[in-house]
């Protein structure tokens, strides 16, 4: 391959942008574990800020992974059925069914907690518990469960799976979680991940619908930025970083492996 | 044959006594549940819809209708010159992220699938970071980069003497979204990009078409579907984004700003949930035209990329 400058010049662009990605990470790690960052890093490594974190945030960051995983139980149990009504038995109603289910990712998560709150605010018990907060995050979350699987599903010959377990006498329910899901098992998994890691850093929504005794993870995160010292701001994120990794590439790994089957799982879709 | 027969009896589905839940689905198909099976499986998503979202929805948009102003209320975004202003700052502002990162990505991304060369995989790893950030850290990112303390402003300040900080207002914003659009965009050219045919190219160029006629004409074409769907996600995140612009400082007038202030400092919650509606209609009508836009191009994966 010939290499002049176009090459060296496209190669230059994708390295600045990728310098632009990286070098505010790198940095905010790094402020993390610095003693002081206003003298830079020669003033030595420290976990202190780590520990300050979470003896402030511990509650917010276990209440994020509580809800998340509340939010991952709700979204199979009705995002899994969902799925597959859709794809078996799609129909006029039920398309405007799925635009209505898709319609809380294209409207602004600001709008969304409104509403919630002009109705449920008035509810004491539920206003001012967790339950409130997961309710928007089901709601954000319920539609890349639905298409994740939903493209799985679409992908599978699901007539003749079924077909061939009706003839051996398989009944409804035993053809569902025996045949469908096993079978759906990979956009399960997709979407599985992407409500997690979208539910951890979910924030248009819940800065609006969180009480003090109710924080998560990214409204501790608003907070820290915008009231303790830059160190902990920077070693919260890290903390959020060590924990979103591992999901970022679990992801990353299973879209790979379903590209090669020509399925691209959704990403791109969650809001800022 | 037994095996057959049993086939044949599931296809001829017994009659249901009411007609209207079976209407609601699509044409039965063998081995599918009965319509009584479907609704039930439907039912959680459905009470969730309609509870947590349709109801809701509903509701303000009739609290909207009963303020002072009535109907009018709704075109208030309109009518203010203070609102129309953030409506028009908080458009152009979208549009500029949107045009600057297709066109960032577009040239990167096609660069990445076109060569091969050491280090590229951790490239385009590290490029596709910040998918999962929340807004939140994404303005966080910013003040790294051009903050106070920030990499821009030391450098600035090593090479000029002056510290050049704009973390804190609209352009910071700008770069808040431009850092969030960047993953998604140069995924999907990307993706794009992989199904492009290179003989067309090599056609093109065989027949004597300069570089940027075969750009033109070959290779945006086919990337068009993967730059649409993408650049209007891109649009829609900065039309409705909060977290960043709320890290990064609270008087950016961005329309979503406007809507958080107009809710909890004046409690004007007829005008906030009006400047909602009118937000979210927007942001849906933008996403929804690009997929029929998209869908009639091309038939690409899992359909509805928007």
């Amino acid at each position: 391959m010939r290499r002049d400058w176009k090459f060296y010049s496209q190669l230059g662009l994708t390295i600045v942008l990728c310098l632009f990605i990286v070098v505010p990470v790198v940095m905010s790690a790094l402020a993390g574990v610095t003693v002081n960052v206003f003298k830079g890093l020669s003033s030595g490594l420290t976990l202190r800020w780590i520990f300050e974190v979470w003896d402030l945030y511990a509650q917010s960051i276990l209440l994020s992974l509580g809800i998340a995983m509340a939010c991952l139980v709700v979204t199979l149990v009705a995002g899994v059925p969902l799925a597959y009504v859709l794809v078996r038995r799609p129909s006029r109603m039920m398309r405007l069914f799925e635009e209505l289910l898709t319609l809380p990712v294209a409207i602004p998560g600001l709008a969304l907690a409104l509403a919630l709150l002009i109705t449920y605010g008035g509810v004491s018990g539920y206003r001012s518990s967790w339950l409130f907060i997961l309710t928007g995050h089901v709601l954000f979350t319920l539609p890349f469960m639905v298409r994740s699987v939903a493209a799985v599903m679409a992908a599978m010959d699901m007539k003749m799976l079924e077909e061939g377990a009706a003839s051996l006498g398989a009944g409804f329910w035993r053809r569902f979680f025996g045949v469908i899901v096993p079978n759906a098992k990979p956009g399960i998994l997709a979407g599985a991940l992407m409500v997690v890691t979208l539910s951890i850093g979910e924030f248009n929504l819940t800065w609006m619908l969180h009480t003090p005794l109710t924080k998560t993870l990214p409204v501790g995160l608003a907070d820290a930025y915008a009231s303790m010292r830059l160190e902990i701001g920077s070693a919260y994120t890290l903390i959020f970083f060590v924990l979103i990794m591992p999901l970022l590439i679990a992801m990353q790994a299973l879209a790979n492996r379903g590209s090669r089957a020509s399925r691209r799982i959704d990403t791109a879709e969650d809001t800022l | 044959m037994s095996s057959v027969e049993h086939i044949k009896e599931g296809r001829s589905r017994p009659s249901f006594p009411w007609a209207f839940p079976s209407s609601l689905f699509g044409r039965a198909t063998p081995g599918a549940g009965s319509p009584a099976i479907l609704a039930l499986l439907m039912l959680p998503g459905l009470i969730i819809v309609a509870a947590f979202f349709a109801i809701p929805m509903a509701l303000v948009a009739m609290r909207v209708a009963d303020g002072p102003d009535g109907l009018a209320t709704y075109f208030v975004i309109l009518t203010n010159d203070r609102y129309l202003a953030s409506l028009i700052q908080t458009l152009v502002m979208s549009a500029g992220v949107t045009v600057t990162a297709l066109i960032l990505c577009g040239v990167c991304g096609l660069f990445l699938v076109r060569n091969r060369f050491a280090g590229r995989n951790v490239i385009t790893a590290l490029l596709t970071l910040p998918l999962s950030f929340p807004g939140t850290v994404v303005g966080f990112m910013v003040i790294m980069l051009a903050g106070r303390q920030g990499v821009i402003g030391s450098v600035t300040d090593a090479l000029w003497g002056e510290k050049i900080v704009f973390a804190y207002e609209i352009t910071g914003l700008f770069v808040g979204y431009l850092y969030f659009s960047i993953p998604r965009v140069i995924l999907a050219v990307m993706a794009s990009a992989e199904k492009l045919d290179p003989q067309l190219e090599e056609a093109a160029r065989s027949l004597g078409a300069p570089t940027w006629r075969v750009v033109r004409d070959v290779i945006l074409p086919g990337l068009m579907p993967g730059l649409v769907s993408s650049g209007a996600i891109c649009f829609a995140t900065a039309m409705g984004a909060f977290g960043t612009a709320f890290t990064l400082a609270t008087d950016i007038d961005v329309l979503p700003m406007v809507i958080y202030t107009e809710f909890t400092r004046n409690a004007n919650i007829a005008v906030a949930a009006a400047l909602s509606i009118a937000l979210g209609a927007m942001t849906w009508a933008v996403l929804a035209a690009v997929r029929i836009f998209v869908g009639n191009g091309a038939t690409s994966g899992t359909g509805g990329g928007a």
